[in-house]
């Protein structure tokens, strides 16, 4: 079981401040330019200087914060992030949760099989209206025929589906299932989540980099997944309340907070007695709030500066277009989270989950043309996931019922393209319901292994063999 | 409020724990060695602070209103510039009384009783298993197991549901209780003996955890040995999987591990003992079962002891072993004084000194916290200038303290409970069996945001997304907050921050550097103070880094 907050604890035995160097890319020196190929991340050096600029604050930055950004940078050997050699620490990895239990055989339509429309009188989409993907020598499965984009994105060699992803002994309630698949846990979704004890293993890597904003999750909740020993996401819902809402009641209380928190030097001289002003919790959190101001700072004019192409209305169309300005704004982040609700299909459920898949597929669609224009595809890979698909049999609203397995998607050029693995027998089911083909686990171990350079089997409890899921 | 005169001796007598624990009082306190470890030490490149580590009381004369205030935030979950007068006006001794031996004060009879249904998710009892196992020949078709996988999916709906009330209702305890210490206590006992709902699965056995943790909230021993019997725990541990012929020693490991000796003071094979010490112990029809047939009663060594020990004997072998003590001490040191390594070589060593002296009253007062606290609050150590206002306070006491502090109403206690969880915290929840992180580990960019914001919506009523507001929303009235200044009509800028940041700043230290800057805010407008000037200073007082500091 999990120890009890020893690297939170040790954390706080270091000065914590002088640790902004993470960033450094030595094949990419900041000062290369030569067109839109050349995107990189800022170094953590240039992100805090030029945070501070755009503050207007770099002439008061009391003098122990510009100790912890800039002398000790300049003390300690740049070193990557990763805590493998070989993986770029400029890759991203974004995650789409598709919330409510997304109805695979609605989404993947297995129209060269019979037993589909038997199953599904009502619901069943026929079989010309399936979107084809080009040189798949599979045959019997589209996609939705509100999926264009996506159809596109397959055709352009972006996209994978990896069929039938689930888990031994599946669990039919939305929350369990969904803690499942966040935790890696198929006995209960007990502990800690994949993506922050990932992040975990790099802040154990490198206990002096700045790890703040390594992890960023759209939304009014922490999704369990990003929540590690020590990691933690940054959560907010939209720029506008990733800072303080007071000034929207004066004018002047936003200057005056502004003010107060931006200049700490008078309390880190004094608070804590006669601590060590540095180590003291006030100039810790005068730190975290200077950070805090530099980060809305960004994200707010990284989302104001806007995007390179147009982003169609929607929820997840949101999110991805405030994911694709961090992006474009050279953000530090390494994973970011986001999410789609309303696949919980019981009732009526061709147009209201004909309306999901649209707003899924175009969502993506705008997501990987922005990157494109930014130059920033190669470094972003994307996963989609639902908790679970549902039962083969629709019911008599017209819908369905909570089933097991279901597809998984990846995006990005890296994703090995069209159908992988292996669809799940429609006739060979337990009770009613699909048998996975793939445990989601080692699609997990792949993305831990190829793509963030963390060990796996520390993530996943057991080592898996990772699924051929990526071209790296 | 606390009552201006004194509260009267309580008739409580804390329950003496019926077996002997801790190691005896003549015994010596383990020597805590001084680190060596100096990279990861935060003092290392430091003089020494000087900084009291006596437990000696305080002289009553120095018990001063600053000296209150940080009580009443540490001891108890804040109040308003009123309570903390009242308190003041009590003295050390009766101050420190009325906040620990709450027993005296009548609790707030419409929050203390929740409304719980406990057969939400009851198991089967006995009977409806053997009905069960006789049809279990019989053919069951798909739409009969829809009906029941219907049926299984509405009981955990109903029972996240009533999870929720639940929530609710420990969130306005909170807020409303009389007795702050009280949920101060249960709140460290639910983050040291950690199980979650997330994991259990069943309210009505974390209300009944909750009510354990209550009922034996200063008795350490007392809980050590209800921890064993608490079927939220035995599930959440999978004890209810322990029996002699497969024995499961989750239980075992986290109760040396994490509940009483703390890592590394003990042996794989203690856990192995241990596990099988506690093989039977069970949960039936949401009680605690102790099944004879699946008890391992054979031989056990235990830490160097051997009998034919239980769970019950092998809670007490813990109970007795000075570790233990040490363990305790430092737990209660973090929830109350300050916020430090769980690693003794990476403690100060002032912070070392301390807990160890802690450690020996643990050990005299056979774990009754009682006396324990009362002479820790009174202490020269808990009113040092190093130890006041350098301590993050967790969401539930930043958010519950903002409500008490300003006497303002509640609010909307889902939209208090969300962003509560936003900050890392949700009642009921802990993320694991180690309980909730402290200190920094609540703080980064976007819960200091939260935290800021959420002071917003309580000191206004305003919604972040809210476009009009109108101060009418307010729901209390500014200027009762100074009501006890002498010329309360019209009084100075100077006196007004004085006064606010007395009782919402924790610190001489902190309050000197941030004045100027307050004051210019309240110069810059003009005309006498009033409601709106209060308001705006509060949002600004509350939005300074420093405010999220007791």
């Amino acid at each position: 079981m999990a120890k009890s907050n020893k690297h939170q604890s040790a954390k706080q035995g270091h000065l914590h401040d002088h640790d902004h160097d993470h960033c450094e890319h030595h094949e990419h020196p900041s000062t290369h330019h030569s067109g839109r190929a050349t995107i990189h991340p800022l170094t953590r050096r240039e992100f805090l200087h030029n945070g501070l600029v755009m503050a207007s604050t770099a002439a008061i930055v009391p003098a122990f914060l510009q100790r912890s950004a800039f002398a000790a940078a300049a003390q300690q050997p740049d070193q990557p992030v990763g805590a493998k050699p070989g993986v770029d620490e400029d890759r991203v990895l974004v995650i789409v949760e598709l919330g409510g239990g997304n109805d695979g055989l609605n989404t993947v339509i297995p129209y060269g099989d019979d037993n589909y429309y038997r199953a599904r009188p009502g619901i069943a989409i026929p079989a010309a209206q399936a979107l084809r993907i080009d040189g798949s020598s599979r045959n019997g499965l589209g996609l939705h025929p509100n999926m264009t984009d996506m159809q596109s994105l397959a055709n352009d060699g972006r996209m994978g589906v990896v069929l039938g992803a689930g888990y031994p002994n599946p669990n039919r309630s939305h929350f369990v299932s969904m803690d499942i698949w966040h935790t890696a846990d198929p006995s209960g979704g007990r502990g800690l989540g994949w993506v922050g004890q990932s992040l975990d293993q790099k802040i154990q890597a490198y206990p002096n980099a700045d790890h703040s904003t390594a992890c960023i999750a759209i939304g009014n909740s922490v999704p369990l997944a990003t929540q590690g020993k020590n990691a933690k996401a940054l959560t907010f819902q939209n720029e506008r309340l990733f800072q303080w809402v007071g000034g929207e009641l004066h004018p002047e209380l936003g200057r005056q907070y502004q003010k107060l928190n931006r200049t700490g030097n008078h309390i880190a001289s004094t608070a804590g007695g006669n601590l060590d002003p540095v180590s003291s919790e006030a100039s810790f959190l005068m730190r975290t709030s200077l950070d805090a101001q530099v980060a809305s700072d960004r994200i707010r004019s990284a989302v104001a500066a806007g995007t390179l192409t147009s982003f169609p209305g929607g929820d997840l169309a949101n999110q991805l277009r405030l994911v694709s300005a961090m992006i474009r704004a050279n953000m530090p982040t390494r994973v970011y989270y986001t999410r789609l609700g309303g696949f919980d299909t019981h009732a009526n459920q061709p147009n209201g989950h004909g309306q999901r898949l649209q707003q899924f597929s175009q969502a993506m669609g705008a997501f990987y043309r922005e990157l494109d224009e930014l130059g920033a595809s190669d470094r972003v890979l994307t996963v989609a996931f639902s908790e679970f698909g549902r039962r083969v049999a629709q019911n008599a609203s017209n819908g369905t019922d909570h089933g097991t397995a279901g597809p998984m998607f990846l995006f990005g050029p890296m994703a090995r393209p069209g159908w992988l693995g292996q669809q799940p027998n429609l006739t060979k089911l337990d009770q009613g319901d699909l048998i996975h083909t793939v445990d989601f686990r080692s699609i997990y171990a792949s993305i831990l292994t190829d793509w963030l350079g963390v060990e796996q089997d520390r993530v996943l409890g057991q080592a898996f063999q990772p699924a051929n899921v990526l071209n790296l | 409020m606390p009552p201006t005169t004194p509260p009267q001796t309580p008739p409580h007598t804390p329950t003496s724990p019926t077996q002997p624990s801790f190691a005896s009082s003549t015994d010596s306190p383990q020597q805590v060695s001084a680190s060596t470890r100096s990279t990861s030490r935060r003092m290392s490149t430091q003089a020494t602070p000087t900084i009291s580590t006596s437990l000696a009381s305080i002289p009553k004369s120095d018990f001063g209103y600053t000296q209150a205030q940080h009580l009443l935030g540490r001891a108890g979950l804040g109040g308003t510039p009123q309570q903390i007068l009242a308190l003041q006006q009590m003295g050390l001794d009766d101050a420190v009384d009325h906040l620990v031996e709450y027993e005296s004060i009548p609790t707030n009879d419409a929050l203390s009783n929740p409304s719980v249904n406990p057969d939400i998710l009851r198991p089967p009892t006995d009977e409806e298993r053997r009905a069960a196992r006789r049809n279990r020949n019989q053919p069951i078709s798909q739409a009969e197991r829809d009906r029941l996988r219907a049926i299984r999916l509405q009981q955990l709906a109903n029972d996240r549901t009533q999870m929720g009330d639940l929530e609710r209702w420990w969130l306005s305890q909170f807020i409303m209780t009389p007795r702050p210490l009280e949920e101060k206590l249960v709140l460290l006992w639910h983050s040291h003996f950690a199980s979650n709902h997330r994991t259990v699965r069943d309210s009505y056995l974390m209300i009944k955890q909750n009510v354990l943790f209550r009922n034996q909230a200063k008795n350490f021993p007392a809980l050590a040995r209800g921890i064993v019997h608490d079927p939220a725990m035995l599930k959440f541990l999978n004890n209810d999987r322990n029996n002699k012929r497969q024995p499961n020693e989750n239980l075992a490991r986290e109760i040396m591990e994490l509940f009483t000796l703390g890592e590394g003071n003990y042996r794989e094979n203690d856990i192995k003992q241990g596990a099988r010490a506690l093989t039977g112990y069970s949960v039936q029809d949401n009680e605690f079962r102790f099944y004879a047939n699946q008890h391992d009663s054979g031989e056990k060594t235990i830490l160097g002891q051997r009998g034919q020990f239980d769970g019950d004997d092998f809670v007490n072998i813990l109970l007795q072993q000075k570790q233990t003590a040490r363990f305790i001490a430092y737990k209660i040191y973090r929830h109350f004084v300050a916020d430090v390594s769980d690693f003794t070589e990476d403690m100060p060593p002032y912070t070392q000194s301390v807990i160890a002296q802690l450690a020996k009253l643990v050990v005299r007062h056979k774990g009754d916290l009682n006396p324990i606290l009362k002479t820790l609050f009174k202490s020269r150590h808990f009113y040092d200038t190093n130890i006041v206002g350098n301590k993050i306070k967790t969401p539930i006491e930043l958010v519950v303290g903002t409500t008490r502090s300003l006497g303002s109403p509640p609010r909307d206690i889902d939209v208090l409970a969300s962003a509560i969880e936003q900050m890392g915290q949700k009642l009921f929840d802990p993320p694991s069996v180690a309980g909730w992180t402290v200190g920094r580990g609540w703080i980064n960019a976007s819960t200091l945001y939260t935290r800021q914001n959420l002071a917003v919506y309580q000191i206004t009523g305003k919604m972040p997304y809210q476009d009009q507001w109108n101060r009418s929303e307010l729901g209390y009235d500014p200027m009762d907050l100074i009501a006890t200044l002498p010329n309360r009509d019209n009084p100075s800028p100077e006196m007004v921050v004085d006064h606010l940041m007395a009782a919402l700043l924790a610190g001489e230290q902190i309050r000197r550097a941030r004045r100027a800057q307050l004051l210019e805010f309240m110069h810059s407008r003009t005309g006498p103070v009033n409601a709106d000037r209060i308001v705006a200073l509060l949002l600004l007082i509350t939005a300074l880094p420093e405010y999220q500091l007791c």
